[in-house]
């Protein structure tokens, strides 16, 4: 397998600010892959790393084996859809998406041709001769998407793509991009802070945190079994067992994840790890329930299925749940 | 009926505001009206007739072909050098962070701020100082340092329209720097430049306080009307150019503001 993109050591620096510290990370061609964090966590200045807009204060950047840094976007095989879609508002749509053919000099006919076939094929045929100003948000983000893939770049960068859509259109574009993605065989790589689009969408996940890598792989192993506190936090909504708990568990490790669905409220069977307390707080969320535990000072959210009955306020109550939906963490 | 009525002005204001128009605008017309007066050494009024025998005679005087294509000259390539300087400062300040930014776009503005008086000595002694001898560049010079600002002003604020990304993205499109600047910036500030260019021109083709500072043996246009006012010689042929000077300023001025009041179609559509 071809390693699309390659991270080695790479630091950016910003005055004292170290935006991005040193980031290992490789890509494999094909792949769909997201970086996931919060605001300011570095995500997306490693997406400008790649596509030349920044260049590193440290490290090398490989992209299809060549050495990325020092080469201006311009000479880079990839291309970005930008968070604001960027497009050019002088320009009718079709030569905003014959844009980057038009500047590498390729014959008006052809490029003409080349632009309606990308607009077809994000579904906006026919949409050549308006302005940027006269299509709404999710149509511009369509045709952000052909200006960029109608010139074949090897990866394609994606900044919070869906960010600026409503709930529904996100919904559908995820998809969307999805099967994009599987039939043209480019590599996707996606910013977001939104853990939900990228556990649905990735292949593989990069979660970040001030300028590092927490933890990087499958969806299910970064859902499952966060490598850090900040991840289990920040994907989805792991309960953190505190060193005190850890060690009432007969547990090495100082901190420990457990996902809310992975406990139940009933005396442990043979094996399974058991705490008490008493019920906190209790919300009702559809398909379940989400009850708040207080054990020892510590809280411990529990996903109860619907159909079971819901305990009392302050009433007393046994936690149970497997030895291997425990996971050890490192401190950080 | 009641909201026609509170729409409408009191009497009093608009006898206010008619007046205050007139008493802006009927001096120009009076400087139409005395071109075709036969009366050429004192400005009778009523005039005592009507003629266009001035038009022929200022067509035929080499001093005001003289004056005419000084200003001309000086104006465009005053004008010229305005806008080659005034965009790239433009670009400068608005689209990248450095020490002293603020300084600079304060500096820049300021020789329109300061009266002409004292730009005109300022440059006056600093040419003396640095022997450079008055002549046609020293009023281009002169000229330049205001039309810089018309220019500046007008492109700074069309760059700061431009999103950042929109660079970005003609760069990571594959369109080198020239590239970029030919495709996706100049269509962006070209009509701010044009407007820019146009108040420049007007600016320096009726300017006097600098012009007499800078100025060697030459007379521009404004400063040979002024000459011939002292002389009472075929009167009515100042007021012929005077005619022609209204009109080379005013239409540029005229087109400057319609390029201007579209703006926001232009930079701002989709953002």
């Amino acid at each position: 397998m071809t390693t699309a993109v390659l991270f080695d050591n790479v630091s950016r620096h910003f005055g004292a600010v170290r935006a991005v510290d040193r980031v290992n990370l490789s890509i494999t061609e094909g792949e769909f892959f997201a970086m996931l964090g919060p605001s300011g966590s570095g995500k997306t200045t490693c997406l400008r790393l790649m596509a030349g807009f920044e260049q590193p204060s440290a490290g090398h950047i490989e992209i299809f084996g060549e050495t990325a840094e020092g080469v201006p976007p311009y000479r880079r095989s990839v291309n970005t859809v930008f968070q604001d879609y960027a497009l050019f508002p002088h320009l009718s749509i079709l030569d905003n998406v014959a844009y980057g053919l038009m500047v590498k000099g390729i014959g008006r006919e052809e490029r003409r041709k080349a632009a309606g076939d990308a607009l077809a094929m994000v579904k906006l045929p026919g949409y050549g001769a308006r302005r940027p100003g006269q299509l709404s948000g999710g149509q511009r983000q369509r045709v952000a998407l052909a200006r960029a893939l109608v010139n074949k770049p090897k990866v394609l960068l994606l900044d919070e793509p869906l960010g600026a859509l409503d709930l529904k259109l996100r919904e559908q574009m995820q998809e969307e991009l999805k099967s994009l993605q599987k039939s043209l065989g480019i590599t996707f790589v996606f910013v977001t802070h939104d853990q939900g689009e990228a556990l649905s969408m990735a292949d593989r996940i990069a979660v970040f945190n001030e300028g590092r890598i927490q933890q990087l792989g499958r969806p299910e192993d970064v859902y499952n079994r966060p490598k850090t506190r900040f991840v289990a936090d920040f994907v989805g909504s792991s309960n953190v067992l505190s060193s005190k708990l850890c060690q009432k568990l007969g547990l090495t490790a100082s901190y420990a994840s457990l996902r809310p669905e992975a406990v139940a409220i009933a005396p442990a069977s043979d094996g399974a790890l058991s705490l008490s307390g008493t019920v906190a707080g209790r919300s009702f969320l559809g398909a379940t329930n989400r009850i708040v535990v207080d054990v020892e000072g510590s809280r411990i959210a529990v996903a109860s299925p619907a159909a079971q009955a819901v305990p009392e306020i302050g009433s007393p109550v046994t936690l149970s749940f497997a030895t291997r939906d425990l996971h050890p963490m490192e401190d950080a | 009926m009641r909201s026609e009525k509170t729409n409408r002005a009191p009497l009093g204001l608009k006898i206010a505001a008619a007046a205050g128009l007139a008493f802006m605008h009927l001096p120009i017309l009076l400087i139409f009206l005395y071109a075709f007066t036969t009366e050429e050494k004192t400005y009778q009024f009523p005039p005592p007739g009507l003629t266009t025998q001035w038009f022929a005679v200022a067509w035929n005087r080499p001093d005001v072909w003289a004056a005419l294509t000084l200003s001309v000259k000086v104006a465009a390539i005053a004008t010229a050098a305005a806008l080659v300087l005034g965009t790239l400062c433009a670009a400068a300040v608005s689209q990248t962070r450095f020490f002293g930014r603020e300084t600079v776009s304060l500096l820049v503005i300021l020789p329109i701020a300061l009266p002409g008086i004292i730009t005109g000595i300022a440059l006056r002694s600093a040419f003396s100082m640095a022997d450079i001898p008055f002549s046609f560049w020293t009023i281009v010079l002169g000229h330049a340092t205001f039309c810089i600002v018309v220019v500046y002003n007008n492109a700074v604020a069309r760059f700061r329209r431009i999103s950042g990304s929109l660079i970005e993205a003609s760069l990571d499109l594959g369109a080198d720097g020239f590239q970029t600047f030919r495709y996706v910036i100049l269509p962006n500030i070209g009509t701010a430049l044009l407007a820019g260019g146009m108040l420049a021109f007007a600016l320096s083709f009726d300017e006097v306080i600098v012009t007499t500072f800078t100025a060697g043996q030459q007379s521009t246009l404004p400063i040979w009307m002024l000459e011939e006012l002292i002389r009472p010689r075929q009167r009515p042929v100042t007021n012929v150019v005077a005619m022609i000077v209204v009109i080379v300023t005013f239409l540029p001025i005229l087109g400057a503001y319609y390029l201007t009041r579209d703006g926001d179609q232009i930079a701002g559509a989709g953002k």
